[in-house]
């Protein structure tokens, strides 16, 4: 469960305070799939980076499962996105030295999962996502969509209630895009709250509910 | 996160740059190899001198005549007197003291020593049968000088090595009669090869009996006299008798100087280890240059992987693990570069070892230890901004790779 109240968020630029998201109330309940689209700059990264708490508000309340977060210190929102939320970017970031298994192992290194309980969880992952063969190639060595299929194996891989994708497709054909959406809908139906930044009106059109966003407000809501 | 985790993605982070860790490394292990090599050095230097002075005797006092002390002209020096020479008897009343086991008498010059058509120049040591324990000298053939009256001029002598091997050949010269100056000696030993010590190669003197070479370079003084104490605790008495001795024979003139060898070696001993300090500590200053190397190398790191530091961000990682994640990575290259360096020092000590084997090379175990702790230390302290400049990245710009 995903509340916002009144959230603002400004950022200072060149002198001049520039707001980002105005006075956003939102909730999400558990299991949704929520679709943001808008224009540049208005404001869809910002409110998905305040959900993922990789930024915090300059006002307003997020709670998430009922805590307030904003509240918490810098390791206990690290310890929050560890268990709680998983994150896909437009260009993947995997890192580049690593293979993909180790890629999709990172967030359970992190979290100090022990090796066997690791091993496990990354074969059965590679599996999942058709990857077993791929395992040892390095981010270079693979395609866009399996560098992508990685990266959500990767966010899935800790179990997180809460899955933010920022423009997932963007980087990707539109077949390849088509095949990750799939993926990420599929994972909807498993209990995971999924977000969804997009351009794209076909792909945000598939959510159950669509945000639209100009100027830091959510101007419009459809729900079906 | 399980620390052999943390410092297995800290090697696979290094590896992911290996022409800039074998760099590093290298840096780093030169720093380390130069203090254990140049403190190995100046260490052998100071073993060197002390395995010399200890060859030439222990426990010892020598007794010269003169006072070096003495500045400015006095009175006796304008009339026209020398310092009162040390005698024979000044000699034989040191073994009054009960502090002194063995006195030896040195009178020295040089001759001609000649055997049918064979001629040298050699170095004439005159002394007493005593001289052999107390200078540690050893034998290879017959005996040494006859023990007895100091005053008896007995016409023998005793070959350094090399001197029998120049007039006899590979034959023992023993038995045999030489001339040196105008007197004729007969040979009754021969002393085995000792090579150099302080700059007196003993296989290139003759030895006779002190009133011999009185006799033979017509004086009376002495030029030394080796006294040795009966133990290591009474080296100081023995000095104080001597000098009270001598001081008294003289009519309370203090004419004669008496150091134990103990402080001509402890002064030797300190120039040494300060030169061998001195010298550590300027190789320790290209490991400081080594530790902002890596200092410099971690913040390109950190620029270099500022997507990265943002997605372990994302994925859960705090602050204080991103910092402790780069600390490791720059404790490893300072570990592995100080354990090479090691490597590298006492491979070059040996080097040094094999190719002068009279220099007792070894690294103090002090300066390994202090290279080894420089090195990490630097490592450690060269790293922790870099790590803090990582760990307070803002994860959102830090994704972006801004």
């Amino acid at each position: 469960m995903i509340q916002l109240s009144d959230v603002s968020r400004s950022f200072v630029v060149g002198g001049q305070t520039v707001s980002a998201l105005r006075n956003i109330d939102l909730s999400i309940a558990d299991g949704d799939y929520v679709s943001i689209m808008g224009p540049s700059g208005s404001g869809k990264s910002t409110l998905l980076n305040l959900i993922g708490l990789l930024d915090r508000p300059s006002s307003g309340i997020y709670k998430l499962d009922g805590g307030n977060v904003t509240a918490l210190n810098d390791e206990q929102q690290a310890r929050v996105r560890s268990e709680k939320i998983g994150f896909v970017f437009q260009s993947f970031h995997l890192v580049p030295r690593l293979s993909a298994a180790m890629n999709i192992e990172l967030p359970l290194i992190l979290a100090g999962i022990p090796v066997d309980e690791r091993r496990r969880r990354v074969a059965q992952l590679l599996d999942n996502y058709g990857l077993t063969e791929r395992a040892d190639h390095r981010p270079d060595q693979l395609s866009g969509g399996q560098r992508q299929r990685v990266a959500i194996a990767r966010a899935t891989s800790m179990h997180p209630s809460v899955l933010l994708a920022d423009e997932p497709t963007g980087n990707l054909d539109q077949a390849t895009g088509r095949e990750v959406i799939n993926l990420l809908e599929q994972l909807t139906e498993q209990q995971v709250t999924l977000i969804l930044v997009t351009h794209d009106p076909v792909i945000g059109g598939r959510a159950k509910r669509q945000l639209h966003m100009v100027d830091g407000q959510i101007i419009s809501q459809i729900e079906s | 996160m399980r620390y052999l985790d943390v410092v297995q993605f800290a090697a696979v982070s290094l590896q992911g740059s290996r022409t800039r860790t074998l760099l590093m490394i290298l840096a780093m292990s030169i720093g380390v190899a130069a203090v254990v090599v140049l403190t190995a050095l100046g260490e052998g230097a100071r073993r060197y001198v002390i395995n010399q002075f200890s060859s030439l005797g222990t426990n010892l006092v020598l007794v010269f005549p003169g006072r070096t002390e003495t500045a400015g002209i006095g009175p006796g020096m304008l009339l026209g007197q020398i310092p009162r020479e040390l005698s024979l008897d000044d000699a034989e009343a040191l073994l009054r003291s009960r502090s002194v086991g063995r006195i030896a008498p040195l009178t020295v010059g040089s001759s001609q020593i000649s055997k049918d058509a064979k001629n040298r120049e050699v170095i004439v040591l005159g002394s007493t049968a005593d001289l052999m324990t107390v200078r540690h000298m050893t034998l290879g053939r017959g005996r040494f000088l006859p023990p007895g009256d100091v005053h008896a001029s007995e016409s023998v002598c005793v070959l350094g090595a090399k001197i029998n091997s120049e007039l006899f050949g590979k034959e023992s010269g023993v038995g045999a009669w030489v001339r040196l100056g105008d007197r004729r000696f007969r040979v009754i030993g021969i002393l085995s090869r000792q090579g150099e010590s302080m700059g007196f190669n003993t296989d290139e003197i003759v030895i006779v009996p002190v009133a011999s070479a009185h006799m033979l370079f017509n004086t009376s003084g002495l030029f030394r006299i080796l006294v040795e104490a009966k133990s290591r605790d009474s080296i100081e008495q023995a000095r104080k008798d001597t000098e009270t001795i001598l001081f008294a024979r003289h009519n309370g003139e203090k004419d004669v100087t008496v150091v134990t060898q103990d402080a001509v070696l402890a002064t030797f001993d300190r120039i040494l280890r300060a030169l061998t300090l001195a010298v550590g500590g300027i190789a320790a200053i290209s490991l400081a240059v080594a530790g902002i190397l890596i200092m410099n190398v971690m913040l390109i790191a950190v620029s270099q992987r500022v997507q990265e530091i943002g997605l372990l961000k994302a994925l859960g990682a705090p602050a204080a693990k991103i910092r402790t994640l780069f600390f490791t990575e720059a404790v490893l290259l300072s570990g592995i570069g100080s354990i090479t360096g090691l490597v590298i020092g006492e491979a070059g000590v040996l080097v040094i070892a094999r190719l002068y084997p009279s220099l007792p090379v070894a690294a103090p175990w002090w300066a390994v230890l202090a290279a080894v702790a420089t090195s990490l230390g630097t490592g450690i302290l060269f790293s922790v901004w870099p790590a803090r400049r990582a760990a307070q990245l803002d994860p959102v710009t830090a994704l972006a790779g801004r």
